[in-house]
This record gives C-alpha cells, structure tokens and sequence, in this order.
C-alpha cells in the first residue's frame, strides 16, 4: 500500500513538472492518468520493493554523489587510454562474489560497475560476479572493494565507515 | 548573468562534444567488441552528461532545466541495462573476451 502511494505522488510529481500545466481539469486528468498506471502497475503485481525501492531512498542519494564522482575519474582515466597511441591496455575478465544480501543490491552494484566506463558487468549469477576491465588500473580499483562495501552498506543501512568518521573523530 | 551562463553552457557543450569524439575513437581503436564497449561507455556517461549540463546552464531555473535532468537520470537508469544486455547477447553468441592484447606497429583493420 506505501508503495502504491509513492509511486502515485511519484509519478503524479513527474506528471506535473513535464506537463507544467496549471488548469484545475488538467490537473485532474494527470491525477487520473497516474491513478491508472498505479492500478496497471498493480495488477501486474510490479509494484514491489525491487520496482520502487522506497526503503533505499535517502541512503540511495547520499551514495549517487560518490557514484557521480567515480564515473568522472574512470572516464578520465580510459580518455587517457584511448588517446595514448600506445594503447596500453590489458582486458581482463574479474570474477568475484558480491557481498549484498538482496538481488536489488547485487543489481544497483552490477550496474554502478557498468556504468564506471573500464568496467562492464557481463554475467551475474547468483551473486557471482564476471566484469570485464579494460585495464590494469581498472581490475585494481574493482578489487580494493570500495564500491561493493558501499552498495552494501546502502542496502543494509550500516553506517559506512567513512561517512561516519566525524562520530569517530568525538 | 546571462552571458556567463551562456558562456558556461558553450563550454560544457564542448567538453561533452570533446568525450563523445574520445569515445568514437575509442569504439574504432579498441581491439573487441567487450573493449569497444567501455568506449561506448565514455559517449554515454561524461559526454551526454555534460551536454545534457551545458544545455540546463543554457536554459536556466525553468522546467526545461528540469525535464533535462529527467533525461539524464533515466540515462544513467537505461544505460547499464543496455550494455549488460549486449554483453549477454556477444557472450551468447560464442565471442570470447580478448584478454591477451598486443598493440602492433600500426592500426589494422581486425579480421572479425
């Protein structure tokens, strides 16, 4: 029921600031319009915690910050590569076991991979991981982990160890 | 105001015009198609992303701002789920990752 709720006030917000229509009949007929797709989405029985993860949202926010700045630096990095006339890289293909406990975890970690340009998720099983890096540089930043225990801690809600350092350092 | 705003946008949209050319380069130099798509990858993320920003410094506080980032979230939202599905597919049709690349004294054509 909460999630049919949000995603109603979801999807009527989005309604309204892409229409940015403002007569009381519109208004109505947007109102009607997200009710529709509320019920559509209901009986298709989508509406779940993996298709509208409300219990992730303001750990989810705090963690697209992090995830921005690490598609800037990987970006950078594989430019560098593709216009080195040496080319030098190394493809790879890294197989390892993500720590999440969900499915919805294991998805949000194996597409912030995807989406760090060097690194491209391929298969995953069960929580087992197989990542395509193009670089040496690129399987280094995958195996120090920091990503995974991120997404972990997202999901889990566990404090990460270093947005929790001004507690650490009363 | 109004001229550095513009200014801004001009030089965000060639920043993003300047990653979508590197990643172009990219998907023609890389050795297979896996590599090629971590080239693809860069058109994607930083080069629509920064064109996406240069045009909301342009528009302003105004809800064609906002639309511009709805554009960019379900980018950011769309764009694993294609990569991973054409990962799937080049796995599915028998293409092995090339893992031992050696660069050659010029560029050739691959045989594939």
């Amino acid at each position: 029921m909460l999630h049919a709720v949000s995603l109603g006030a979801f999807l009527y917000v989005l309604w309204l600031l892409l229409s940015g229509l403002g007569a009381p009949l519109l208004l109505g007929l947007g109102a009607a319009s997200a009710c529709l797709v509320v019920f559509i989405a209901h009986r298709m029985d989508v509406i779940d915690h993996e298709g509208h993860p409300i219990h992730l949202r303001w750990r989810m926010i705090a963690y697209w910050p992090w995830l921005l700045r690490q598609i800037v630096m990987s970006n950078l990095h594989v430019a560098r590569v593709i216009l080195d006339p040496r080319l030098p890289i190394k493809p790879k293909v890294v197989h390892f076991k993500g720590t999440q406990k969900s499915e919805l975890g294991n998805v949000i970690y194996a597409n912030s991979i995807t989406l760090t340009p060097g690194t491209v998720t391929i298969s995953l099983e069960d929580g087992n991981f197989g990542v395509h890096a193009l670089t040496a540089k690129t399987v280094g930043d995958l195996q120090t982990g920091e990503m995974d225990r991120r997404v972990t801690s997202m999901e889990i809600g566990a404090p990460n160890e270093r947005n929790a350092a001004p507690r650490d350092k009363t | 105001m109004e001229m550095i705003s513009q200014i801004a946008g001009w030089v965000l949209l060639l920043l993003g015009s300047a990653f979508i050319l590197i990643g172009a380069v990219g998907v023609i130099r890389l050795p297979d198609v896996f590599a090629r798509m971590h080239g693809a990858g860069i058109i994607d993320t930083l080069g629509a992303g920064l064109i996406l920003a240069g045009l909301m410094t342009q528009a302003g506080f105004t809800l064609i701002m906002v639309k511009l980032a709805f554009i960019f979230i379900f980018l950011i939202f769309t764009n694993p789920t294609a990569t991973h599905a054409l990962a799937r597919a080049a796995l599915n049709a028998g293409v092995k990752p090339l893992t031992n690349f050696k660069k050659t004294g010029e560029d050739k054509p691959s045989k594939s």
